[in-house]
């Protein structure tokens, strides 16, 4: 079980950790929104917790909980432009379908 | 596809719940809007990567408008529906503005703010200014995906009460939510983090295009106190490209120039001067129209030879501060750097050698102002780290009275006190039997009413008839974060009460600004309504169908008593989302979230089981 990041995505969270000043790695998570959907949850990392589960990806950490990664196995994030707005998108195997946004999903 | 970013630590935001700000340095020559994403605050560009915008507004005959880099073409051929520098303008009368007559505007002087007349009808300053606020929020809005939670906008330190309301009442007018008004010179010290180190004296060197700031701010417990400001309002980076123009006049030897030519030349003089900041020299050679070639070569020592003296003409301002402020340039414990035209490397020395220490250069001189007043929004909205308590705060620029009699002004919240502030004192009747006491408030630091700049008057009527000095009256000001004003005025007897909310003599009237804001939204209101009404629709939909799709694969996991309730709430819905009532659609789809929520987490439990069977934790 895994979940990955694209080069582009290891490229921008390794600068945006270093900008930040500290920090041990990025958290790909979910968390439950309303009746069964789900919604992912992304955030820097100080310090991983013991339910925490730690992957490599092109040097950057990835920290995932236990729970979560059932539902992200085989996910990649990548880093993507689209217009003017730029920022993660979530390449998910599990999720069936999404809502209009892409911030919620359900499997 | 909402694309995400890397929250702190715990600060994940719901779906479609993003606490999205902006700090937005709106300026004389040019603005600029800027977010605090993934941890970083940048700068947000237009579609062609553009950072600033000029600021610049052409009302167009047939009833468009253009901004910005669209704008400045017409500068030239429309000068008279050309507004540009209007932030000179905001919250001032026909008698504030200098050299009024050398402007291709035509002005109307009208109670309060002057306006301008245009192709289209007569544009207050706060009209013209939210044009560009405008133009920012929507470029924010499509870079960040969703609407602004709020903003911040910076000031000049030396705004007044009038100036702060006018900025205010742009941004509303843009559909703003104006989190603070911030002062720039603060904004640029924040960007440099200098709000979490050690307190201390700072300078802040602002040389923009046109015009030249000197700021010194004292810092003590995270408060930013402006302890003096000076500067040129006719210095800046022009007037370096103007040496420079003069210069290869004198040494082209070539006829006097036509309009366009002499437009050429100092567009090549601009380029030169910024090619100088980076190499030794730089050409200077352009064909003008006429058919004439400028073939020229410009060192860097021509360059700072013929600039010096705009060199030291900052540093007088720079002197006169700290004068005021009673220091010496030792006393400064670190110097920012703002606008473009600090750039230069012989202006940069200048000020390492007037201080004895190398200014702070490292941030963008152009977008320091943004990013901090981004970094403030971003706070200001709760997107804070967990190691980040602080709470900046601003003073109050000028000190507010009241006129009491003979014509002086008696201070009630002197300049500097940090915001918020409320400051009351009493006031007595002068003569015997007196019912009523008028209140004129006004702002400023000299002692006759006359000199200071008059913000309001409100009378207290209903007073019992007493003897002169014996009625107790007492008026409470009070100044909110933003720094703008209310004061009351109580007789403490009687408790009969009057109170005003500095809308200054020189800013709207808020039914001026309601007036605005209706017409605007006249038409938006319908679209507005329609466009929640099919959103909820949508959500209704989805939800619809999540709840039937989880219902036919684990309904089993609901007893019969449970699952009643759900179906009735699922035809409730249906009903409702046939209809066209946004309200109770919206409380339909709570309703229905909130009685399935204990079925998603059975559901949750038991897909996790089933992932979970047949593999040991180790293969996790």
């Amino acid at each position: 079980m895994s979940v990955t990041l694209t080069e582009r995505a290891a490229q921008h969270i390794a600068h945006f950790i270093d900008k930040r000043g500290k920090g041990f790695g990025v958290r790909l998570g979910i968390k439950t929104s309303g009746c069964s959907g789900m919604a992912y949850k992304l955030e820097f990392v100080d310090q991983a917790l013991d339910e925490d589960l730690v992957f490599d990806s092109h040097g950057v950490k990835v920290v995932i909980d236990q729970k979560s990664l059932v539902y992200l196995d085989g996910t990649e994030l990548d880093y993507v432009r689209e217009g003017l707005n730029e920022g993660f998108k979530f390449n998910n195997p599990n999720a069936k379908n999404q809502c209009g946004c892409g911030e919620s999903f359900n499997v | 596809m909402a694309l995400l970013q890397i929250a702190e630590p715990g600060q994940s935001a719901a779906p479609h719940k993003h606490r999205l700000a902006v700090g937005i340095d709106l300026g004389t020559t040019n603005s600029l809007v800027a977010t605090v994403r993934n941890g970083i605050a940048v700068c947000l560009t237009d579609g062609q990567g553009r950072s600033r915008m000029p600021s610049v507004v052409h009302y167009r005959e047939d009833g468009g408008i253009e901004l910005g880099f669209n704008a400045m073409s017409t500068h030239v051929s429309d000068p008279r529906n050309t507004i540009v520098s209007v932030k000179r303008f905001m919250g001032r009368g026909l008698a504030d503005v200098t050299h009024i007559e050398a402007m291709p505007y035509v002005f109307e002087e009208t109670p309060g703010m002057l306006r301008l007349r245009t192709v289209q009808g007569s544009k207050s300053p706060v009209e013209i200014s939210a044009e560009l606020l405008r133009a920012l929020r929507e470029r924010a809005e499509a870079s960040l995906g969703g609407e602004l939670t709020g903003a911040v906008v910076t000031v000049p330190a030396y705004f007044d009460d009038a100036q702060r309301q006018a900025t205010r009442d742009a941004a509303r007018l843009a559909g703003l939510h104006v989190l603070r008004l911030l002062n720039e010179p603060t904004a640029a010290a924040v960007a440099y983090g200098l709000d979490n180190a050690s307190e201390g004296v700072y300078a802040v060197f602002d040389l923009g295009g046109g015009t030249f700031d000197l700021s010194i701010l004292k810092l003590t417990r995270g408060v930013f106190e402006v302890l003096a400001t000076n500067g040129d309002t006719a210095l800046g980076g022009d007037d370096f490209d103007h040496r420079l123009y003069c210069w290869a006049l004198d040494h082209a030897r070539i006829a006097p120039p036509s309009a366009e030519d002499a437009r050429r030349l100092q567009m090549a003089a601009r380029a030169v001067k910024e090619l100088l900041t980076v190499s030794e020299e730089a050409p200077f050679r352009l064909r003008l129209g006429s058919g004439e070639e400028v073939d020229l070569t410009v060192t860097r020592a021509d360059f700072f030879g013929m600039t010096r003296p705009l060199v030291q003409k900052t540093l007088v301002p720079v002197k006169r501060a700290l004068r005021d402020a009673g220091l010496l340039p030792g006393d400064i414990k670190g110097v920012v750097m703002v606008g473009g035209a600090t750039r230069m490397p012989h202006v940069q020395r200048a000020v390492a050698e007037f201080f004895g220490q190398e200014p702070l250069t490292n941030l963008d001189p152009d977008k320091v102002v943004a990013l901090g007043a981004s970094m403030q929004a971003n706070a200001l909205v709760g997107n804070r780290r967990e190691d980040d308590h602080w709470l900046l705060l601003d003073v109050i620029p000028l000190s507010l009275g009241l006129e009491t009699m003979g014509g002086l002004s008696e201070k009630i919240i002197p300049r500097n006190a940090t915001l918020p502030v409320a400051r009351a004192q009493e006031f007595t009747t002068f003569k015997d039997g007196q019912t009523a006491m008028s209140f004129h408030v006004v702002q400023g630091e000299r002692e006759l009413v006359a000199d200071c700049r008059s913000l309001a008057r409100f009378e207290l009527r209903g007073i019992p008839p007493m003897a002169a000095g014996a009625a107790r009256v007492r008026v409470t000001f009070q100044v909110d974060a933003d720094g703008l004003l209310s004061v009351s005025a109580c007789e403490t007897s009687t408790g009969v009460e009057a109170s005003i909310h500095v809308k200054p003599s020189y800013g709207l009237t808020d039914d001026e600004i309601a007036g605005m804001l209706r017409s605007g939204l006249e038409h938006a209101s319908d679209d507005l309504a329609a466009r929640a009404l099919r959103e909820q629709q949508v959500e209704a939909e989805r939800l619809l169908e999540a709840c039937a799709q989880a219902l036919a694969t684990d309904g089993e996991l609901l007893g019969e008593a449970e699952r009643a309730p759900i179906d009735a709430l699922i035809a409730r819905l249906r009903q409702l989302a046939a209809r066209d009532d946004a309200a109770a659609l919206s409380a339909g789809i709570a309703a229905l979230t909130r009685a399935t929520e204990e079925f998603a987490a059975r559901r949750m439990n038991r897909t996790l089981r089933a992932a979970l069977t047949g593999h040991n934790i180790d293969e996790l």
